[in-house]
């Protein structure tokens, strides 16, 4: 840009008083064919982002952002998981020789080492050369660490139980529950511990809702399932029955009995 | 008549020069996909500026409704998800964008790091370019309890945690991030909405507009 000796300005102001036309600068560092920023590869650029954003706004509508139900601190049956993209931290501070006694050395000094190589990344690897083969030593380190970023987000997520987290995190809708129904005492004393008091869930599913027929949830109470002990087994037929209503209807409204 | 205008603005604030700095120069043939495919691989930054504007904007839109409070937060967003006309486009753009940024802003590390593009003169830009993924993982973090579902709570409270480790003064970063050594609560809540709405982006603006600054007077580093 023109500066300094010989440019004249208007008053005290630093604008020129002779007028600059607005010409491309001349462009010879790097032959071959050179294309103008504006307007000619700024619409290519934006071709790309209108494509882009096809794509991305299809993915907003095909997969709805999730969202679980309200935080409850007292969920204690509640396994953490963070974002993926720190899977990877979280997955390594798993290890015996990052945790525990050593979790100084797995959370602070050996992330801290690999982000900070990253950060100085200019400043260690030196050389005049930018092809691959002339450093070696810094694409092998970037090498190594990609691969151990993958292997342990590949290594976190293979260890969820995406389904039984779905489960659990799912939004239950509330009910009012109808404390004076004759299931609902059989049900505090048998089934709250897992369901919930409100029938929100806990160690078990939710209830509130449920798809099974009465019938169903009476041969679930005696047989148990999977995991749940058979609670019912031995006891009164109508006091099976009363049990099976409440958690088919919990409100005692008209809705539930369809 | 818009030519008028702009000799009436450029004789005043004289506006040419940044517009040579900022549109008018040429692009290099071996970063153009048009001339070699390959160059597509140059996207990436761009791709990581576009979802980032995506990024603003949609933010932007959701603290229309959003309420910082542990009481309303996630009712916030239910009622922004189930009722509000687009809200769950909104939303979704948000939570989306907040991965693909992730993803894009490593594949243009990579692209740097692999190309050596970060050699004399351009170690500085690099170093911002690390410092603006360090902001974008800040911003995942922070951003990702304000929805104060149960993922999000547990997720934060083992985050604090790690936190709290930081050796000789894990506790007083601890107490900085939640409001609190001990409890992850409301206070916690309204910290991070703080830090991901104005902090994280405030830094994030300045050091994009360093990384920008420093690409136009340094030029795209040449093909290999």
């Amino acid at each position: 840009m023109h500066r300094g000796k010989g440019m004249k300005f208007v008053g005290d102001s630093r604008i020129p008083a002779k007028k600059m036309s607005n010409i491309p600068k001349d462009y010879s560092e790097y032959p071959g064919k050179t294309e103008a920023f504006w307007p000619n590869f700024l619409l290519k650029e934006w071709l790309v982002g209108a494509v882009f954003l096809i794509g991305f706004l299809t993915l907003t509508v095909v997969a709805p952002s999730p969202l679980e139900k309200m935080a409850d601190p007292t969920d204690a049956s509640y396994i953490p998981l963070p974002d993926w993209y720190f899977l990877f931290l979280y997955q390594f501070l798993k290890y015996e020789f990052a945790s525990g006694p050593y979790s100084v050395l797995g959370a602070f000094i050996i992330p801290g080492l690999a982000f900070g190589g990253l950060l100085l990344a200019p400043f260690l690897d030196k050389g005049p050369g930018r092809r691959p083969h002339q450093r070696p030593i810094a694409n092998a380190f970037m090498l190594i660490g990609v691969a151990c970023t993958i292997f342990l987000t590949w290594e976190a997520g293979s260890h969820v139980d995406w389904e039984a987290r779905a489960k659990s995190g799912q939004i239950v809708e509330e009910v009012e529950i109808d404390t004076s129904a004759a299931g609902y005492e059989i049900y505090k004393q048998n089934c709250a511990s897992c369901h919930g008091a409100e029938l929100g869930g806990g160690a078990g599913p939710a209830l509130v809702g449920t798809e099974l027929s009465v019938d169903e949830i009476k041969d679930i109470t005696v047989n148990g399932l999977g995991s749940m002990p058979a609670v019912m087994k031995g006891k009164p037929e109508e006091e099976i029955q009363q049990l099976a209503e409440f958690v088919k209807n919990p409100s005692g409204g008209e809705e539930g009995s369809e | 008549m818009l030519q008028k205008l702009y000799d009436w603005v450029d004789e005043r604030v004289d506006i040419t020069p940044m517009w040579r700095d900022i549109a008018d120069h040429e692009v290099p043939e071996h970063v153009n996909p048009a001339h070699h495919f390959s160059a597509f691989v140059y996207c990436f930054g761009g791709l990581t500026f576009f979802i980032t504007v995506i990024q603003v904007l949609s933010g932007m839109f959701l603290t229309m409704y959003y309420v910082p409070d542990i009481e309303n937060a996630w009712n916030s967003v239910y009622y922004l998800q189930q009722e509000v006309a687009y809200g769950q486009i909104v939303r979704g753009m948000h939570h989306w964008g907040a991965s693909l940024v992730i993803v894009m802003i490593f594949l243009h590390t990579l692209r740097v790091f692999f190309q050596g593009a970060y050699k004399k003169p351009r170690e500085l830009n690099w170093v911002v370019g690390v410092l603006i993924l360090f902001v974008m993982l800040g911003l995942g973090f922070t951003g990702y309890l304000l929805p104060w579902d149960n993922k999000a709570f547990f997720a934060t409270q083992v985050g604090l945690e790690i936190a709290q480790q930081t050796p000789f003064i894990g506790e007083e970063v601890k107490t900085l991030l939640a409001g609190d050594p001990d409890i992850v609560g409301a206070q916690t809540l309204t910290r991070f909405f703080a830090i991901h709405v104005f902090f994280l982006p405030a830094a994030l603006f300045a050091l994009m507009g360093a990384h920008f600054v420093m690409i136009r007077k340094q030029g795209i580093s040449g093909p290999l």
